[in-house]
């Protein structure tokens, strides 16, 4: 096999592709804390995430609607499964792990992660880097405001 | 099936003119379909380049000396070569950029404030770059003026049967792309200027796609304005022009101020030069601008013509063998459409299909290429593009149906 058919499928797993086909948690939240809208601007991806805070801050409850390339789609679906039922320590602990697995080249992926090791093909397409991240910046500031409705982007804040 | 067309040029046998052609990506001989993003350089252009900082590398128009005087004389040969390329009256209706971003901030800088008033109308289309509408949106919440667009048709052409209705009196200019970056549609250039001109509105081309492509005449165009880049027309980056006939030029007031614009400057004031250098702050692209006039001198040894027909041959040829790519569709479908094909996958979105094209030595263009409008108006948030030069092949394009079928497959 090439290498660089290897890159490729290391990249888009057949779970990533089933993910993307087929994204889990894929809907509305009618009774959701906050809304984070999350957009790439340089393709035009979007993914709107719905969370529900329980009592403690924890992540009772995850879902996601939009469009975008199989990168976005299937982390933000994979994102949601892993997330959801977490306490909100530990929600903070898998950002920073998964970004790490995205960026880096370190090979000790970090344990927690568990299904979510599957996006590490990522780090060898370093443009394709915000495709993962698009979902996890939405969870990101959804941590920050834990309630209302708010619009994050790949890219910095405009000005205008 | 399309038939080639009958070529004096040696099309196989020019591609030993490009030296990064011989790059392998990934492994695989590289195919660049991206030219509408920027062309590659021919030998001629960069053994220009290097001549000039081995031989003649000196600022311009201020030394004295002997290095200084050589990198005048072909700074300056390099205007009238460029003069006329776009078959100008006079080098003097060349002003030197950065490229068509540039050209057209300036015009909207400086001819803009002069010459409009709150209340009057710029006119664009719907199919315009974000250079050919950014600037004009900045410019009209700066004065008031309003900003109108012809509609695009579904198959990608302007809807030229609005044009008399939109083209009202209060229109004071009429700034539009000769070729669109994304669709590849040809605008009826000189139809459209003839039309503007008779209500009396100033006219800008954006020329971006189309100087390097086909033969570019602003006296058969008959525009007041053109703009275009150095990069997309095998010269290096970071310099490009812009034309102005030379009565409109000099009812302008400057653009940025510094040395070599001015006459003669007090602690209080400064008076300025004719143009172009009254447009021409500080030390230009100088190698910039003789790589542009060597860029000049190949294109010219082959042809614009010849180019044009190239570029069409291997555009219907490639939008005939797309047809066998499952649930591919094109963006814009216009009868006069140069070397730029937009098309969308029912399996795989631009971003994951140029990766994986990357990863065969297929470089392409997925996104919204700076026409988020226009990706609106088509329904979509963005394509893949393939876009096509001199240097390019049939069997490229078999290639990369190859590879879409294999993407096509891979993603379903």
């Amino acid at each position: 096999m090439n290498t660089e058919l290897g890159e490729l499928e290391e990249l888009y797993q057949e779970v990533i592709l089933d993910h993307s086909r087929r994204p889990r948690n894929f809907g509305e939240l009618p009774d959701a804390s906050v809304k984070v809208h999350g957009d790439n601007p340089s393709c035009g991806d979007e993914i709107h995430l719905a969370i529900k805070f329980d009592g403690n801050g924890g992540l009772e409850q995850i879902k996601f609607t939009g469009h975008g390339c199989a990168i976005s789609q299937a982390s933000a679906s994979l994102m949601t499964m892993k997330l959801k039922g977490k306490k909100r320590a530990e929600v903070e602990e898998m950002l920073h792990a998964f970004h790490d697995l995205v960026t880096t080249e370190n090979n000790h992926a970090p344990k927690n992660l568990g299904d979510l090791q599957v996006m590490r093909g990522v780090r060898k397409f370093p443009q394709r880097v915000k495709c993962a991240m698009l979902p996890w910046r939405a969870v990101e500031q959804a941590l920050r405001q834990s309630e209302g409705e708010s619009t994050v982007s790949t890219e910095e804040p405009e000005f205008g | 099936m399309h038939k080639a067309v009958k070529s004096q040029v040696d099309w196989t046998a020019l591609r030993e003119d490009f030296p990064i052609l011989r790059e392998r990506v990934n492994g695989h001989p590289l195919i660049y379909f991206d030219s509408a993003a920027s062309s590659q350089k021919p030998a001629s252009v960069l053994d220009v380049v290097r001549n000039y900082y081995e031989h003649e590398n000196a600022n311009v128009h201020r030394g004295l000396h002997a290095l200084s005087a050589r990198a005048t004389e072909h700074y300056e040969k390099s205007r009238q070569r460029v003069a006329d390329f776009i078959g100008a009256k006079s080098a003097d209706e060349i002003i030197f950029t950065r490229g068509t971003t540039e050209s057209i901030n300036l015009v909207a800088q400086t001819w803009g404030p002069k010459f409009l008033r709150a209340g009057d109308v710029i006119l664009l289309t719907e199919m315009e770059h974000h250079s050919n509408l950014v600037p004009w949106q900045l410019l009209s919440e700066r004065i008031g003026a309003q900003l109108r667009f012809v509609p695009v048709r579904d198959d990608g052409t302007l809807a030229l049967e609005k044009f008399s209705s939109l083209l009202t009196p209060e229109v004071k200019l009429f700034a539009f792309t000769h070729v669109s970056n994304s669709l590849g549609t040809i605008n009826p250039v000189a139809e459209l200027c003839a039309k503007a001109k008779n209500i009396g509105a100033a006219t800008l081309v954006d020329a971006a796609q189309s100087i390097g492509h086909m033969p570019v005449n602003v006296q058969e165009i008959g525009c007041d304005f053109l703009a275009f880049s150095g990069h997309k027309m095998c010269a290096p980056t970071g310099i490009g022009a812009l034309y102005g006939r030379f009565d409109v030029l000099d009812a302008m007031p400057p653009y940025q101020g510094g040395g070599e614009m001015i006459v003669s400057v007090t602690l209080e004031k400064s008076t300025f030069k004719k143009p172009p250098q009254r447009f021409e702050a500080g030390t230009p692209s100088i190698a910039g601008a003789i790589g542009l006039g060597a860029a000049v001198d190949y294109l010219e040894g082959i042809g614009r013509g010849e180019i044009f027909k190239h570029d069409v041959d291997l555009t219907q040829y490639a939008l005939e063998r797309m047809k066998e790519v499952p649930g591919l569709r094109v963006l814009g479908t216009a009868k006069e459409h140069a070397g730029a094909i937009s098309f969308v996958m029912d399996a795989a979105h631009p971003h994951d299909l140029t990766t994986f094209a990357d990863r065969y030595g297929l470089a392409m263009r997925g996104g919204h290429h700076c026409n988020q409008p226009l990706m609106r108006r088509f329904g979509v948030t963005g394509s893949t593009r393939a876009s096509f030069y001199l240097y390019n092949t049939r069997e490229e394009i078999d290639r990369m149906v190859e590879i879409l079928q294999k993407a096509a497959n891979f993603f379903k």
